[in-house]
C-alpha cells in the first residue's frame, strides 16, 4: 500500500518550512505527498445581494489564483525532488477540510504548521494545529 | 460702495440662519404636498374597494392566491417544513460545490431584505388600527404565504439568466418571459416590462422611502425633533457611498449587523414575554377576540382582517416577487430546493418576529380600551387606536419595548436604522435588476437609477407617514399583481418539478452527503 503525507499549506514563509520538514520526512520513507490547500469559507456567513450574484465568478478566480500562486509553483519546485507530489484545492474550515482530503487521499499521516497566516485570530478562535490534532483520522505532525 | 457689499455678503448667511428652521419646516411640507397629491390617484386605484364594502381588492387577491398556492401544492410549507431546514443546514450540499452561494446564505441575504421595518414599525401600525386581532390575521397570511413564495423562488432560480463572466440575473421579469414563451402563452414580454415598472416603484416606496422615513422618525424620537431633510440627505449620502461609489465595506458590516440585531430583537421580546409570562393567555385571548369582532377597531373583524394581511404582505413580501430576485443567485441542479428554502422566510419573518412585536405591544399595554367594555378607544379621527402617549409606527414598538428596558429605545434605534439601510441596499439591487431589464446593462444606465434612488431617500425622510406608508405599499402590492398572474401560469411547472424531486428524494436518488 502506498504511503502518503497530506501537508497543510497556504504559501506562508512557515506553511514553506513545513513543507520542507514533510518532504524530507517522505524521502525517508518513500512516500507520496498531497500538497493541500484550503480556501477558508463558511456556508453560513452573510453576504449582500451583490456578493451573491458575483459569488460564482469570484469563486473561479480564487480557485485559479490558488492553482497558479500557491500550487502550480510547489509542484514545480518539487519536480526535481524525487518525490511524487499531488495538490488538492478545496473549500472550507481548514481543519475539517483537511481531515476530508486525509480520508479522500487515504493517506497515513498529515503534516501541518504551528501558526499560518493568522496569529492573532488563531489565539482567539483555536488554531487550526490544535483543532487537527483533536479531529484527525490519522497522526499529525505539527512543525513550529 | 465696497463697504455696503461687504455687509450685504455678510447679513445675508445670518439671515438665512435666522430662516432656517423655518424654511426647513416648509421644505418637508413642500415635499410631503408634492408628493401626497403626484401619488394619490396610484393609491386609491390599487386601494379601491370591491363596490359596496371597504374590502380592498388587492388584499382579496394576495389572499386568494396564497390560497390557491397552498391547496394546489398540498400544503406545501407544512409538508417540507422539515426537509427546508435540512437543505438550510447543508444536509444535502455536495462538498465539491463549497465556495459557492449556500442555501443559508441566499435564506439570510432575503432575510435581511425583508426583516425589517415592516417587523417593528408595520406591524405597529397594523396593530394600531386593526387592534390585536390584526395579529390573526397576520400569521395566517404568513403561513399561507409560505406557499406563494415556494413558488415564485422556485420559478426565480429555474427561469434566471446566466451570463458568460459566471454572473447571474433573476426574477419574475426572467420567468415571465422565458417561462411563458416555454409554455406558448402570450404577454410575457409586456408583462415582465409592467412588473420592473412595478418594482422600481417598490424599490423607491417601501424599499427606500418607508425605510428613511422611519428611521428619521426613530432618530427624532431619541434625539429630539428635526427636519426630516437632514436625515434624508444624511442617508443618501451613505446610500450613495455604497451603491455607487461600491464602498462595499459599509455594506458587508451592515450585512453582517443585521442577523445580529435581529436575533437581539427576538430575545429581547422573548425575555419582555417571558416577565410577563402570566399575561400571554390574556394577550393570546384579545387576538383570538379582536380577529372575530374586531373589539371596537374602525372597521371591526374586517378591519382587523385587512390590517393584517396588509402588513402581513408587506413584511414578508410572499407573491411580492422581490424575494425570486435575491434567490436567484444560488448555484443548485434542482431549482426547488430553492423554492423549498425560501418558505421559511415568511416563517421567520411574520409568524416568527412579527407575531413577537405584536405581543410586546399587546403586552405593555399600550393600546388603550375602555375598562368598562372592553373594547379599543378610538382617536378623534375614528382611525386609529389611542395609545398611552399618541405614539404611532415604530414609536409605538420603541414605547412597548422601553416600558419594560429603558435602554431599548437606543438599541431599537440602531437596529431600526440598521434594518432600513439593509432593506435600502436590497432594493437598491432589486429595483436596478428591473432597471436593467428595462433598458439593458450599462454602466451610465446604472448610475441614472441609482441617483434617482438616492434623491428619494431624501423625499421619504421629509414626507409625513400616511402618504410615505400608502405610496409604498400601493407599489409593492402592484408587484403583486402582475407577478402572481404569472404565478397562476407557471405554477403546473413548479409542480412537476416538485413531484419529480419528491420521487427522486423518496427513492433514494437524492441523498444527504453529511
Amino acid at each position: 500500500m502506498s504511503n502518503k503525507i497530506v501537508v497543510g499549506y497556504d504559501g506562508s514563509d512557515s506553511s514553506k518550512a513545513t513543507l520542507d520538514f514533510a518532504v524530507g520526512l517522505a524521502k525517508s520513507q518513500g512516500a507520496a505527498i498531497v500538497v493541500a490547500h484550503v480556501l477558508e469559507w463558511s456556508p453560513y456567513s452573510f453576504l449582500t445581494p451583490n456578493e451573491l450574484e458575483e459569488r460564482h465568478k469570484r469563486r473561479a478566480e480564487e480557485l485559479e489564483r490558488a492553482e497558479t500562486a500557491v500550487l502550480a509553483p510547489v509542484v514545480k519546485g518539487l519536480a526535481d525532488s524525487g518525490v511524487t507530489v499531488t495538490t488538492a484545492l478545496k473549500y472550507g474550515g481548514i481543519a475539517d477540510t483537511l481531515c476530508d482530503i486525509v480520508e479522500a487521499e487515504g493517506a497515513t499521516q498529515v503534516v501541518v504548521g504551528r501558526t499560518g497566516h493568522s496569529g492573532l485570530s488563531s489565539r482567539i478562535f483555536g488554531s487550526v494545529a490544535g483543532t487537527l490534532a483533536q479531529i484527525s483520522p490519522v497522526p499529525v505532525t505539527i512543525v513550529p | 460702495m465696497r463697504n455696503s457689499f461687504k455687509k450685504a455678503a455678510w447679513a445675508a448667511p445670518v439671515m438665512l440662519a435666522a430662516t432656517a428652521p423655518a424654511m426647513a419646516q416648509s421644505m418637508d411640507q413642500k415635499i410631503n404636498d408634492m408628493f401626497a397629491s403626484s401619488t394619490g390617484w396610484f393609491v386609491s386605484f390599487i386601494f379601491s374597494p370591491f363596490p359596496g364594502t371597504s374590502f380592498p381588492w388587492i388584499v382579496a387577491w394576495l389572499v386568494i392566491a396564497a390560497t390557491i398556492f397552498t391547496i394546489y401544492f398540498g400544503l406545501i410549507q407544512f409538508r417540507a417544513f422539515p426537509h427546508s431546514i435540512s437543505l438550510v443546514k447543508g444536509d444535502y450540499s455536495d462538498p465539491d460545490d463549497a465556495g459557492e452561494v449556500s442555501h443559508f446564505q441566499a435564506l439570510a441575504t432575503a432575510l435581511s431584505g425583508t426583516v425589517g421595518l415592516g417587523n417593528i414599525a408595520g406591524v405597529a401600525v397594523a396593530v394600531g388600527i386593526g387592534g390585536p386581532g390584526a395579529t390573526f390575521w397576520m400569521i395566517l397570511a404568513g403561513l399561507m404565504g409560505m406557499a406563494s413564495k415556494f413558488t415564485e423562488c422556485t420559478l426565480g432560480v429555474k427561469y434566471r439568466n446566466e451570463y458568460e463572466d459566471g454572473t447571474v440575473s433573476g426574477g419574475p421579469m426572467y420567468y415571465m418571459t422565458k417561462g411563458f414563451a416555454e409554455r406558448g402563452l402570450p404577454a410575457g414580454k409586456f408583462m415582465a416590462i409592467l412588473f420592473s415598472v412595478f418594482c422600481i416603484l417598490g424599490a423607491l416606496g417601501g424599499g427606500n422611502m418607508f425605510q428613511a422615513n422611519q428611521a428619521h422618525a426613530q432618530i427624532a424620537n431619541v434625539v429630539g425633533d428635526f427636519p426630516g431633510w437632514i436625515t434624508g440627505i444624511v442617508f443618501a449620502t451613505i446610500v450613495f457611498a455604497v451603491i455607487i461609489g461600491g464602498l462595499k465595506s459599509i455594506a458587508s458590516v451592515t450585512e453582517k449587523v443585521v442577523p445580529f440585531m435581529g436575533v437581539m430583537y427576538v430575545l429581547t421580546a422573548l425575555v419582555i414575554l417571558l416577565m410577563n409570562a402570566d399575561m400571554i393567555g390574556w394577550a393570546f385571548g384579545q387576538i383570538f377576540a379582536g380577529a372575530f369582532t374586531g373589539l371596537g377597531v374602525a372597521g371591526g373583524m374586517v378591519g382587523a382582517l385587512i390590517q393584517g394581511f396588509k402588513r402581513a404582505a408587506f413584511s414578508n413580501e410572499a407573491g411580492v416577487g422581490s424575494a425570486a430576485i435575491a434567490h436567484s443567485a444560488v448555484r443548485t441542479k434542482e431549482p426547488i430546493t430553492e423554492g423549498f428554502v425560501s418558505l421559511l422566510e415568511p416563517f421567520i419573518d411574520t409568524v416568527v418576529i412579527c407575531t413577537m412585536t405584536a405581543l410586546v405591544i399587546i403586552i405593555t399595554g399600550q393600546l388603550v380600551s375602555d375598562p368598562a367594555t372592553g373594547m379599543y378607544l378610538l382617536d378623534e379621527g375614528a382611525s386609529t387606536i389611542q395609545t398611552i402617549d399618541g405614539n404611532k409606527g415604530v414609536a409605538l414598538t420603541s414605547a412597548a419595548f422601553s416600558s419594560t428596558f429603558g435602554w431599548f429605545k437606543y438599541v431599537l434605534a440602531i437596529a431600526v436604522i440598521l434594518f432600513a439601510f439593509s432593506t435600502m441596499i436590497s432594493w437598491s439591487y432589486y429595483g436596478l435588476k428591473a432597471w436593467t431589464f428595462l433598458f439593458g446593462e450599462g454602466h451610465t444606465k446604472e448610475i441614472v437609477f441609482k441617483v434617482i434612488f438616492c434623491i428619494f431617500v431624501v423625499i421619504g425622510a421629509s414626507a409625513n407617514l400616511g402618504p410615505v406608508i400608502d405610496f409604498s405599499d400601493a407599489a409593492i402590492f402592484a408587484m403583486a399583481v402582475v407577478n402572481i398572474v404569472a404565478l397562476y401560469c407557471l405554477m403546473p411547472i413548479v409542480k412537476t418539478e416538485l413531484n419529480s424531486y419528491l420521487s427522486r428524494l423518496k427513492s433514494g436518488e437524492i441523498r444527504k452527503f453529511h
